[in-house]
């Protein structure tokens, strides 16, 4: 590898982690948000400042205020109280985290992630800590610990994977989840998480898409599947009496590579005669709120169910988004349900009752299309991806907080011919993280990012060196942006593409054209020509 | 809260068996008390009675070594008294196995080394002959 | 070097704390015996019933399990029914299987990342070490009932028989003990060679570890090389079983320091590490079904929160809906 590349090291670590300081170096951290977004979401203590700064502007009680977030947190979530006191540092999470390996910084084991708050617990909330101080691994709540858990807390992407090996189930994700939730508390937040944010809030989606773009976009989107299938499709937004809500990251509409995944849906709703819309008001399926708190979590969750009342459809759809799910899957009906407006879906096509989801009345595209499949109700070209082969990134959420694993598989194995999967500990439930999830996927944090995604990226170049495989398919829209960048500096020569673009490659519309390309655009084989990959 | 209820359940299955010796003796409160030994008829054994209580299977393996492997059968006894190195000529002579050795071994669930698989119970052999 | 005072304290003064020098106190000390038999006792379990009600008042706002393989979704694809449980049945069941074979743990692996290569291989050496030290000592504990209940259950003795399938010298040498003391030794030198494990490591880490050794190497020191005289130790301990405590006699110092060794760590649980016993059935991330989708789950703190409402944001998106054709 050439020695331009970030050079990726492990050292044994020496000396007393509780006496060390992170080093704002430029590359390993994202923009404080600005006043404007906070205030716009009222959120606590809006200010000019940066990570950078020596002085970090807290108010004056921000001592007060974090013991006090501490103290109510612990009474409302028995995963934080029982993370802060059943740990036994065996290690086994130590060399799981991406961002470890990648960084080889100790304190991105997630073990001594959570010792970051662990030992401020122990310290104020525990009998031992309180006599014993450090001997009892307690350590006093200061200025420069709270910079700390800036630092550490958002170089961490939730993405679970410590927590399938660890004998308690210590989920460094909520303990990740918390303490970005006390860092909100004195105004410590970054821009990349709550501009999105405060975007979806007001405007209804993290890009921050107006309702006319929205229909303008959806509409070039129409003239481009036409232009490459010679079938016009129609695409509802707000259509009152719908059967399905259909509810998508908004990248899908405006960003590549996750538009081609636009134009699978598309062609596919408009080849089973979908009765569905879009929305303008709930156009964001994703939740950036899940990287703030729990709360902005909900209050941005609460649009879908709001708008699928409105809009009185019957149940909802949601596109391919990592994070997303997590929302949708564990939190959302809780949050803002019961749904009992709604009904539980049945396949319009296929008759397939899903009661798994009978209670939430949300499902997943990929479980929607697998389904449709597997009865035979759609007819597929796998020859039409054979300038592809294909491997498989579980996105961490689908895969860890709901095992959405077999079904994008199935559609893939049915779309493709020539489908590859990676190196067994780097997939399934063992998957390894883009390394910029969970609001990290800005440009400002690129060495970090790099450095996250590096596990990632060498799985990919395995199977790219090992079965030539030129195309990453996945579920997720923040994979979808950050994933080029990554393999580009990494892997180079992979590409990455959604699962229903592939889908939509593939797909036979009635009464399409001959296709010449790909919904890329690419130049593809016609049925008549040798394969050139034997 | 169902789980709370289902947590104290699982406590209290926890402390039953936690405490299982206590709510045991409770129910065998009669049977409990150590066994009491006759004291050797000749009034005094090999060694000093705590010294036996604790280590007399360390002396019967020294002497099954002495007497199987060097043919050293003389024990000279902490008083000066000489002895045989033998199980069944020296101890089981005033000890009973059934009446003695049992008891203990029983009593405190040790299974001893199998000192019967090779010696006889001279006593359930030959007619009881009382002092 | 960290906690060099610690060090030196745990050092120097366990043995002391430990009992060992209570042992050789004045015969009159002995009266204190069975009072910290009973203190020691109640502690434990007062103390983790204590730690269980703690924990268990705060609520489980959402159902977070980590899932570990396929869900339940679609008929024909077969769901991983221990590692993605959809059923309260299937939660307790892997749940069970975590704490009696340390499934999670045996997923573990060492990955090392080099300058053009992430490598991993299966590493089993710490659930080894985890599960021998767990089972040898539930084992062990399980031996302990011949001294405690009277008559011995059969299944005391069974368990006695299984655990020394070979008999050498004058006492039948237990399995459990071997390794036992194997696995707390390797816990502990691995603790202080990995250099990962040695950096997160703190004070009450060794703490337990040393207490758990100390307790160990009492018991085997006195069974195996000292000897005692075990009936007057069945003695005291049926007495104290049946709440009428005789005094200790004939029993040794090494038996002394064994009891207030072990009581001492009783004691020590609850507010310690070792409180994982009971904590881990609580683990949210892995005692709950992941049938949120099916089956909704009740935050008891659920509170409404601001929203952008519909009317709001139709106010502020009037006209461009209009220039749209979006239907209000």
């Amino acid at each position: 590898m050439s020695s331009d590349l970030i050079q990726i090291e492990q050292h044994s670590p020496k000396g007393d982690w509780a006496s060390t300081k992170p080093e704002f170096r430029k590359g390993t951290w994202c923009y404080s948000a600005t006043p404007q977004n906070l205030s716009s979401l009222d959120l606590p203590n809006p200010r000019p400042w940066q990570p950078s700064d020596p002085d970090w502007k807290l108010p004056e009680n921000w001592k007060q205020i974090l013991l006090d977030g501490i103290k109510e947190r612990l009474e409302k979530y028995r995963s934080f109280r029982l993370f802060m006191d059943l740990c036994v540092r065996c290690g086994a999470c130590a060399d799981k985290c991406h961002f470890y390996l990648g960084s080889g910084d100790p304190k991105n084991m997630p073990v001594l992630r959570a010792e970051l708050l662990r030992s401020i617990y122990r310290r104020y909330f525990t009998v031992s800590g309180r006599l014993f101080g450090r001997l009892a691994g307690g350590r006093e709540l200061t200025e420069d610990v709270v910079k700390e858990w800036f630092y550490y807390f958002y170089q961490c992407t939730e993405c679970r994977r410590c927590s399938v090996y660890c004998p308690y189930g210590i989920d460094t994700a909520e303990i990740t989840m918390i303490g970005r939730e006390l860092l909100n508390l004195i105004g410590c937040n970054t821009n990349w998480v709550l501009d999105p944010a405060s975007k979806c809030y007001r405007i209804g989606n993290h890009l921050g898409i107006p309702p006319h773009s929205l229909k303008d976009n959806l509409d070039f989107a129409v003239d481009e599947l036409e232009e490459i299938t010679g079938v016009r499709v129609e695409v509802p937004i707000g259509k009152k009496g719908a059967e399905v809500l259909f509810v998508a990251p908004s990248a899908d509409y405006f960003v590549t590579p996750h538009y081609y995944t636009l134009l699978g849906y598309l062609a596919l709703f408009h080849e089973i005669g979908l009765d569905y819309t879009f929305s303008a008001y709930a156009s964001e399926g994703g939740n950036f709120g899940l990287f703030s708190s729990h709360e902005l979590m909900k209050r941005l969750n609460a649009k879908i169910y709001d708008e699928a009342k409105r809009l009185k459809v019957k149940w909802v759809l949601g596109g391919e988004c990592g994070h997303m799910w997590r929302v949708i899957n564990q939190y959302m009906d809780t949050m803002n349900g019961p749904a009992d407006f709604l009904e539980t879906p049945v396949s319009p096509v296929t008759g397939t009752r899903f009661d798994h989801v009978r209670s939430t009345k949300m499902l997943h595209i990929a479980e929607f299309s697998a389904d449709l499949i597997h009865q035979g109700k759609i007819r597929l070209d796998p020859r039409r991806n054979d300038h592809w082969r294909v491997t498989y990134h579980d996105s961490c959420n689908p895969a860890r907080a709901m095992g959405l694993l077999d079904e994008p598989r199935y559609i893939l194995r049915s779309s493709c011919n020539h489908f590859f999967e990676m190196p067994e500990s780097t997939i399934r439930e063992h998957t390894f993280c883009c390394g910029s999830g969970s609001g990290l996927g800005t440009d400002e944090n690129m060495e970090m990012r790099l450095r996250g995604g590096y596990p990632r990226a060498m799985a990919v170049k395995h199977v790219k060196e090992r079965h030539d495989v030129n195309a990453l398919a996945c579920i997720c829209a923040i994979d979808k942006a950050v994933l080029p960048p990554l393999l580009e500096y990494w892997a180079p020569g992979v590409e990455v593409a959604g699962v229903h673009e592939l889908l939509g490659n593939a797909l036979v519309l009635k009464g399409e054209k001959q296709r010449t390309t790909d919904l890329r655009g690419q130049p593809i084989q016609t049925a008549e020509e040798e394969p050139a990959h034997a | 809260m169902r789980e709370r209820w289902l947590i104290t359940l699982g406590y209290g299955v926890f402390v039953v068996f936690f405490t299982f010796p206590l709510w045991r003796a409770a129910a065998a409160r009669s049977s409990g008390s150590m066994p009491r030994l006759q004291s050797s008829p000749a009034g005094q054994c090999v060694a000093p009675v705590e010294q036996m209580r604790v280590a007399h299977m360390n002396m019967l393996f020294q002497w099954r070594e002495d007497a199987v492997r060097h043919n050293n059968l003389t024990f000279v006894a902490y008083n000066g008294k000489v002895y045989r190195k033998s199980l069944d000529g020296t101890c089981l002579s005033c000890h009973d196995k059934q009446q003695f050795c049992d008891r203990c071994h029983a009593y405190s669930g040790v299974s001893g080394p199998d000192c019967w698989n090779c010696h006889n119970d001279p006593r359930a052999f030959a007619p009881r002959v009382m002092p | 070097m960290r906690y060099r005072a610690g060090f030196a304290l745990l050092i120097a003064l366990a043995p002391a704390c430990s009992g060992v020098a209570l042992a050789f106190l004045p015969k009159s000390f002995l009266v204190l015996a069975p009072a910290v038999a009973y203190a020691a006792c109640a502690i434990f379990l007062l103390g983790l019933l204590a730690r269980l009600w703690r924990w268990t008042s705060s609520p489980v706002p959402f159902r977070i399990p980590t899932t570990c393989g396929q869900q339940r979704s679609l008929a024909w694809i077969p769901p991983a029914r221990l590692d993605n449980p959809s059923t309260g049945l299937t939660a307790g069941a892997r749940m069970l299987l975590e704490v009696l074979t340390f499934r999670s743990l045996l997923r573990n692996s060492r990955s090392r990342a080099g300058s053009d290569a992430v490598t991993s291989h299966d590493s089993l050496g710490l659930w080894l070490g985890a599960i021998v030290f767990h089972w040898s000592l539930l084992i062990i504990l399980l031996r302990h009932l011949r001294l405690f209940v009277q008559p011995v259950p059969a299944f005391v003795l069974t368990l006695q028989k299984l655990d020394a399938p070979f008999h050498t010298g004058a006492h039948p040498l237990y399995l459990s003990d071997v390794a036992l003391l194997l696995a707390l030794a390797y816990l502990l030198l691995r603790r202080l060679a990995n250099p990962l494990v040695r950096y997160v490591s703190l004070l009450t880490d060794y703490l337990a570890l040393w207490l758990l050794l100390e307790v160990a190497l009492t018991g085997v020191l006195m069974r195996y090389l000292i000897g005692v005289d075990v009936t007057s130790i069945k003695q005291f301990a049926v007495s104290l079983a049946a709440f009428s405590p005789v005094l200790p006699r004939n029993c040794g110092p090494w038996f002394f320091a064994h009891l207030f060794l072990a009581c001492s760590l009783a004691a020590y649980i609850p507010f310690s590490k070792i409180a994982h016993m009971a904590g881990v059935w609580l683990s949210p991330t892995r005692n709950l079904a992941n049938n949120n989708r099916a089956v909704r789950h009740i935050n008891p703190w659920n509170a409404p929160v601001k929203t952008h409402t519909y009317a709001e944001w139709l106010e502020e998106n009037k006209d461009k809906l209009k220039s749209a054709g979006i239907p209000e």
